[in-house]
């Protein structure tokens, strides 16, 4: 092996099939689109240059801001719920009763197809039959909320599934990094006079760091180009109340023939995608590495 | 050690190598000759047997009976449901991959891809006597600069349906005007029945409400003008129509949140007999008439009306939104474009004389009424189509697709009351002149 391995031909010959894969798969479709952001073009017949017009527009566009305003909040309310997944793992990797059950349950959404997803928390949040307002009508409430209905609620009534969606995936995550720690270490601290309070704090938390960075990095970026539900369960409506940056592309490019321009979005949301996880990057270093 | 490396790397090669071909064999031509000089047309359609079982069977059939009448021509399809069709027909026409025969939507739907070379005109196989078998009107919607590029399936107007067993109990009658009609709803409200059932997610549900208020207003030209240029959105009229699909907001005349429900959650308030009235299509009419799985005692207190007239505008009661749906379209780069006309023509001939009878769709070939049995339903709606005055295509299809965006969705700002019936003719205004 070592042998195979010092010899570059051979090291060329191994990463070819995945580096051609990746550049063909990803990285042209990458560039193509930068370069179609460029053209007006209905997606078929041919292509016309018009320079940088289109990004010209998607900066003047406030339909494109409140959209990304809407994937930016999401992207917010995601890493906030990270908190809420933490505290979660901790109390289950800490071996309670039933830990192993719970963590069962809080995966099965994650199994869940997202389009199943959708359909079942379009059931519930039904004006009429669902059974949230169903439940909200026999406590008295004569008229309760139009949550999809409502431009005021439909994006946080979307939240809500997405969030719980995911649920589950970060549990996981956190779960296993705690799982990690050596128990010895916490044993350690317990003779030391440590509380739980502090050995969660001071001990684990810091342990996982850098995991609890990616995770932040996964939600920010998964949030920023989130689509699937919100496509399914209201398509950016009322009005673009729910509107974010990935329907927002899709719509342009899909149902309004304008292929050109929904490059230029597709284009711009990888952009601001790489800023901000390079800015999160940046944000979270530390300086010194803690190890076990 | 080095052994086991090799025989990786040969695995991994085996797996590009699969991956390859899977990349590489979509981009064959369409169309391509087999093997003992068979020729194949591929055909795309959007009737898959669950959703679509007559539309399925019957196309199936004419496959049948067109493979045996053309030994050495045979039809591949690929069904797909209808959102899904419509993307994956943009998907192939960005890569000029479409199939030999598919189904496309009139007008602006069709604008771009005409404009892109796409599809094949098919003048020669309508002037090949097939012209006079339509309805007229109907190829016109295919028509772009004098040439046809689609031949019609389909021919829909919407009427109003309506729950008679909801009318007697509360003692409606069928309303004439609009005065009567905003009668029917305050008393439906009144006795907490949902007057109108909608899914306004969809918002072209919403918009055929606001199209009949424009016609009815302001005449059947108005609405159609303003889209082609020749006059102007903010015309009174289309304002009024506007105006007054607030009022029935405001009076509660839908359901309740009409604007996060699709289509079919809308309609299905209709269908288990919780709304009064729902305004569709003639597409729905199986529903209403041969539909085994709709209850008969539902299927037998379905009537319909036309949209009542309004005091003092100019549009009558005759007049239709409606007009051709779907139709055929044959691929400009297929390598059997000659055998693909020749399948268009047979099935649209075929689909003519079994479309009304088997799967209750209302063609765009003209129907002989007498010769065929149908339900009182059909004949009354027949009837109704060969007495209009005027049918205007849906509005939306009528737009280009970045017009058509903007004005579905402000119908559901408007529905929602989140525009001013000024903003919205304005902003249609400003949509229509920039193209």
């Amino acid at each position: 092996m070592d042998k195979a391995m010092s010899n570059k031909g051979v090291i060329m010959l191994y990463i070819f099939p995945a580096l051609f894969l990746l550049l063909a798969l990803i990285y042209i479709p990458i560039v193509q689109t930068g370069y179609f952001g460029l053209m007006k073009w209905n997606g078929m017949g041919s292509k016309e240059f018009i320079g940088l017009t289109n990004y010209s527009r998607l900066v003047q566009d406030s339909l494109f801001w409140s959209s990304a305003y809407h994937s930016f909040l999401l992207a917010l309310f995601s890493v906030l719920s990270l908190v809420g997944y933490l505290m979660i793992s901790v109390v289950l990797a800490g071996k309670i009763k039933g830990a192993d059950i719970l963590r069962k349950i809080y995966l099965i959404p994650m199994l869940l197809a997202s389009v199943a997803i959708a359909q079942l928390w379009m059931k519930i949040y039904h004006p009429t039959n669902g059974i949230l307002n169903s439940m909200l009508m026999s406590i008295g409430i004569e008229e309760p909320p139009m949550w999809l209905a409502d431009p005021n609620l439909a994006l946080f009534a979307i939240f809500i599934p997405i969030i719980w969606q995911y649920a589950g995936f970060y549990i996981l995550i956190y779960y296993a990094a705690l799982k990690n720690i050596p128990e010895s270490l916490i044993e350690a601290a317990r003779i030391d006079g440590a509380t739980a309070w502090d050995i969660a704090w001071k001990i684990k938390i810091p342990l996982i760091m850098n995991v609890i960075k990616v995770t932040i990095v996964l939600a920010v970026v998964g949030s920023l180009k989130y689509f699937d539900l919100i496509y399914i369960m209201t398509n950016g409506g009322p009005n673009g109340a729910s509107e974010v940056m990935a329907s927002y592309m899709y719509g342009h490019a899909f149902r309004g023939f304008d292929f050109g321009y929904a490059s230029a979005i597709g284009f711009f949301l990888l952009v601001i995608c790489l800023v901000i996880t390079w800015i999160i990057r940046k944000a979270t270093a530390v300086k010194e590495e803690i190890q076990y | 050690m080095g052994k086991k490396a090799h025989t990786l790397l040969v695995a991994m090669l085996a797996v590009f190598m699969v991956v390859m071909a899977g990349c590489s064999s979509s981009n064959e031509a369409t169309g391509d000759s087999g093997s003992n000089g068979e020729k194949t047309i591929k055909f795309m359609h959007l009737w898959p047997t669950g959703s679509a079982k007559q539309h399925n069977l019957i196309t199936s059939d004419i496959i049948a009976e067109f493979e045996e009448e053309n030994p050495g021509i045979k039809v591949e399809t690929e069904v797909l449901e209808n959102e899904q069709y419509k993307n994956k027909i943009k998907v192939l026409s960005s890569s000029n991959d479409l199939p030999d025969v598919g189904v496309t939507w009139a007008a602006g739907y069709l604008q771009p891809f005409v404009e892109g070379e796409l599809f094949a005109p098919l003048d020669e196989v309508l002037n090949d006597g097939l012209q006079d078998s339509f309805v007229a009107g109907t190829t016109e919607a295919y028509a772009i600069n004098d040439q046809t590029y689609g031949l019609p399936l389909e021919l829909n107007i919407a009427p109003v349906y309506y729950n008679k067993a909801i009318f007697e109990e509360y003692g409606l009658e069928v309303p004439e005007t609009y005065e009567e009609f905003q009668e029917i709803v305050k008393t439906l409200t009144d006795n907490g029945v949902a007057p109108i059932a909608l899914g306004n997610k969809d918002r072209w549900t919403g918009s055929l409400w606001y199209m009949y208020f424009a016609d009815r207003f302001g005449g059947p030209e108005v609405l159609t003008s303003a889209i082609n240029r020749e006059g102007t959105f903010e015309d009174p009229a289309l304002v009024s129509a506007a105006e007054e699909i607030q009022k029935l907001v405001d009076n509660n005349a839908f359901n309740r949140g009409f604007n996060g429900l699709s289509n079919d959650e809308g309609k299905s308030e209709f269908m288990n007999g919780k709304a009064a009235m729902y305004m569709m299509g003639t597409w729905e009419l199986p529903n209403y008439t041969t539909n085994e799985d709709v209850p008969q005692e539902f299927r037998d207190s379905i009537g319909f009306f036309k949209f009542p007239t309004v005091e003092g505008g100019k549009g009558d009661v005759d007049s239709f939104v409606g007009g051709p749906g779907v139709g055929l379209f044959v691929a400009e780069n297929s390598d059997v474009q000659e055998e693909s006309k020749a399948f268009v023509k047979f099935f649209v001939e075929k689909w003519g004389e079994r479309a009304v009878t088997e799967a209750g769709v209302i063609p765009a070939t003209k129907v002989d009424t007498a010769s065929v049995d149908l339900p009182d339903m059909y004949i009354d709606i027949l009837n109704e189509l060969n007495n209009a005055s005027n049918l205007t295509l849906f509005a939306d299809v009528q737009m280009s697709a970045t017009v058509a965006e903007t004005h579905l969705n402000l119908i559901q700002s408007l529905f929602g009351k989140e525009v001013t019936p000024e903003d919205f003719a304005k902003q249609h205004e400003d949509a229509l002149s920039r193209e």
